[in-house]
């Protein structure tokens, strides 16, 4: 019945296969592009996962900015984690180093991975960290306990409304899963290894 | 338009194997449409099921049948079932039956393959639903929210996934059929906008399907990967993000909202010019509209991330394309009412359906325009607010269609008329029932009641039993449409090949019941 439809149909169908084809990459591809997109912005209050330079611009002293320090243990992390000052105020450009307190809790070797976050997200591109623990994995046996530096300056060419902001640390325990054998970019790999 | 009648003469290929085996293997279009339909009401009779056990627990505030863990599992497969086991497969059930005849084809263009989309659905829901007797089902909600699902899954994430993946293959092959079917089989003459509404909107909708269902099948396996690989997509101790996973999905759901609300936009498009007895108001307007609504649902995800923390400029954006969609569809319900205008209207039951899905869908666009604006969604995020809009859009909207379409049409599928004074009262305890159910929800949400939640507090006690009662009548007179169906199989008078007088198209120019194989040769439309 359909005999001359067919050589169309195959052509239409092929087409048809191909655009799914492709939708289903698009899922795949929207997560490199979400990345770019956020890295340009800074929207989603990542910071840069590799070291910046040392600050050579200057400081301006004109203008102060509060950066407050939050900490927190990922669900079922037993590990206790805290910032030795709870807020600090700088100027931009200055550079400042602050520790973090990280102890092992348990009586077993554990592996943990600290995750910043910045908000407001639009200043997160603005928050430069010269040396972070973050860009590590951290490891200690039971009961061991580390102050880890954070040593960071404010770009001073952050917008002139942002007078304060948070950085947040969270703690996951990776010790079980497979991101502790690979070190979750190249980039921290890198500095791993160095 | 004028056809000549089918030529059954010419019918040589009348075979027709019998029992369970014509069933498994019928290539036949009106027998796929068919099982699709009657799985698409099992289904819903499955979910509906589970919302009966939902408001039971939520009756009275505190905990008394089923505990929270459970609850979760309920709603969350309460969703997935009512949205791709009844709504989705009903429209796949009405396309399948109703496309090649009111196109003049003599079946679906890929047959073997519409037997196939159809035979894979009903283990996609085994598998969804056995994972209730093996440790527990889905419980994150339908929407699935990493690290809901990955992280803090118990352990029903490799079920869903299989059988999400199952449904999305079956939608995909669907939709390959009814594009190829209407690109290529129409009959001589049957140019584009000649097409009836009713195949304009499936076609749309299948353009949707084949755009964003692969995205949905792409964030499951990402799911999967995380869950049971150690990818870190979503898992932010691995340099990942939850909520792109959101960005994900809602690129997906937004578009798959439209897809199940289209088809009724067509399905009331032919059924309300049928008993104003006048054309279609705005054909090509109504035309466009569904072309840009189709269009702009790829542009308005966001709308359900308000509150994760974008920047201002993406609140205003996604705000902005949001309140649009409102123009192209403030366009159709104005097209819908100027049909009526000055008709002469008969209320018969297929009718009656259609005019309230007009009002009440309305309601459900106006919640949604309230939700759309960033401010207040603060507010109603996460409330019975969107509960109740969302089931203001999907019952009385969707459902309400479907239904006005099995009204319609089942004269012509079953040759007999249905019994009136029943199928009434199936309209009348459902439109009583449904706003019991799903009106006093929109306050519920305004004063602050969580959706998703088990119990709730005292203030909330009256409202949520008012809401309960609604959900079990409106539960309950759904068993008179089964009985109506039923009793249309089984006998009633006899269906005249066009039983509404005012009816268009070429479906009505053949007997009732449509013999098994129709336009073997194609119609002339002039
Ligand atoms: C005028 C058109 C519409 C507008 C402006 C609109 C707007 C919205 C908004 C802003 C939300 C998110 C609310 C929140 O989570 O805070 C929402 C949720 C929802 N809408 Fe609509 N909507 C419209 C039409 C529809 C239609 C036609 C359907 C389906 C047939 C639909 C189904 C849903 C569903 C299922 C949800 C909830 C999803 C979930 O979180 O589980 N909407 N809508
Ligand atoms: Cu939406």
């Amino acid at each position: 019945m359909q005999g001359h439809h067919n050589k169309q149909t195959n052509k239409l169908v092929r087409k048809l296969v191909v655009i799914v084809l492709a939708m289903f990459g698009f899922g795949f591809a929207m997560v490199p592009l979400y990345d770019v997109f956020c890295d340009i912005t800074g929207l989603n209050g990542k910071t840069a996962t590799e070291a910046a330079q040392i600050n050579e611009s200057g400081i301006d002293t004109d203008r102060t900015i509060t950066v407050q320090f939050i900490s927190r243990t990922a669900k079922e992390m037993p590990w206790e984690f805290r910032p030795e000052i709870a807020e600090i105020v700088v100027h931009p450009g200055e550079t400042k180093i602050i520790k973090f307190y990280a102890k092992n809790n348990t009586l077993v070797d554990m592996l943990g991975q600290a995750v910043p976050s910045v908000a407001p997200g639009r200043a997160a591109n603005y928050f430069k960290k010269i040396e972070c623990f973050c860009f590590e994995q951290q490891f200690l046996s039971g009961q061991e306990e580390v102050w880890m530096p954070l040593q960071f300056y404010i770009d001073a060419e952050i917008p002139t409304d942002v007078n304060t902001l948070t950085l947040s640390y969270t703690l996951f325990d990776i010790s079980l899963s497979d991101k502790a054998s690979q070190a979750s970019t190249p980039e921290e790999t890198a500095i791993v290894e160095s | 338009m004028t056809t000549s009648t089918t030529d059954m003469a010419h019918d040589d290929h009348g075979y027709m194997a019998t029992g369970i085996k014509r069933w498994l293997f019928t290539t036949n279009h009106k027998d796929i449409g068919t099982m699709y339909l009657w799985f698409a009401f099992i289904m819903f009779l499955t979910g509906g099921s589970m919302a009966m056990v939902i408001r039971a627990e939520l009756f009275q505030p505190g905990l008394q049948i089923v505990n929270p863990d459970f609850f979760n599992q309920l709603t969350t497969v309460h969703g997935l079932i009512m949205v791709f086991g009844a709504i989705m497969p009903a429209f796949t059930g009405l396309a399948n039956w109703m496309i090649p005849m009111m196109i003049g084809a003599p079946d679906m263009a890929l047959p073997r393959l519409n037997n196939w989309s159809f035979w894979i659905l009903p283990f996609a829901f085994t598998i969804l639903l056995s994972s209730f007797f093996l440790g527990g089902a889905p419980n994150f909600g339908w929407t699935f929210y990493a690290p809901l699902s990955t992280t803090y899954s118990n352990g029903s994430t490799a079920f869903f996934v299989f059988a999400v993946h199952i449904m999305g293959i079956s939608s995909i092959m669907g939709a390959i059929n009814v594009i190829v079917t209407i690109m290529n089989l129409r009959a001589p003459g049957m140019t584009y906008m000649k097409m009836p509404l009713f195949v304009w909107t499936f076609f749309i909708t299948a353009y949707l399907l084949i755009a964003v269902m692969p995205v949905l099948a792409g964030v499951v396996t990402m799911l999967l990967t995380d869950t049971y690989f150690g990818t870190s997509f979503f898992d932010a101790s691995g340099g990942g993000d939850p909520v792109m996973f959101q960005h994900i999905f809602w690129f997906f759901g937004h578009p798959e909202v439209y897809i199940m609300i289209l088809p009724a936009f067509g399905i009331v498009s032919t059924t309300i010019p049928t008993f104003s007895r006048k054309k279609l108001f705005g054909y090509s307007s109504m035309v466009y509209a569904t072309s840009s609504i189709a269009f702009l649902s790829f542009i308005v995800w966001a709308h359900h991330m308000f509150t994760t923390g974008m920047p201002l400029i993406g609140e205003l954006f996604f705000m902005y394309c949001t309140l649009l969609i409102a123009v192209p569809t403030g366009v159709k319900v104005f097209n819908w009412m100027a049909t009526m205008w000055r008709g002469s209207i008969s209320f018969e039951v297929p009718m009656m359906f259609s005019i309230a899905f007009v009002i009440l869908f309305t309601i459900g666009g106006f919640s949604g325009l309230m939700l759309a604006m960033a401010p207040v969604d603060f507010q109603y995020h996460d409330t019975y607010f969107v509960v109740a809009h969302f089931h203001y859009v999907l019952v009385t909207g969707s459902l309400f269609s479907i239904y006005a379409a099995a009204y319609y049409w089942l004269p012509k599928w079953t040759g007999h008329m249905f019994n009136e004074t029943l199928a009434k009262a199936h309209f009348w305890c459902s439109l009583i029932s449904v706003n019991l159910l799903f009106f006093p929800m929109h306050f519920l949400g305004l004063a602050g009641m969580p959706r998703r939640i088990p119990d709730y507090a005292l203030q909330f006690a009256d409202f949520n039993m008012w809401v309960s009662i609604g959900g079990f009548a409106f539960g309950l007179s759904q068993l008179i449409f089964l009985a109506v169906v039923i009793k249309c199989i089984r006998g009633g008078e006899k269906a005249p090949a066009k039983p509404w007088d005012g009816a268009e198209g070429l479906e009505w120019t053949v007997p009732s019941p449509a013999p098994y194989h129709t336009f073997s040769t194609p119609p002339k439309i002039d």
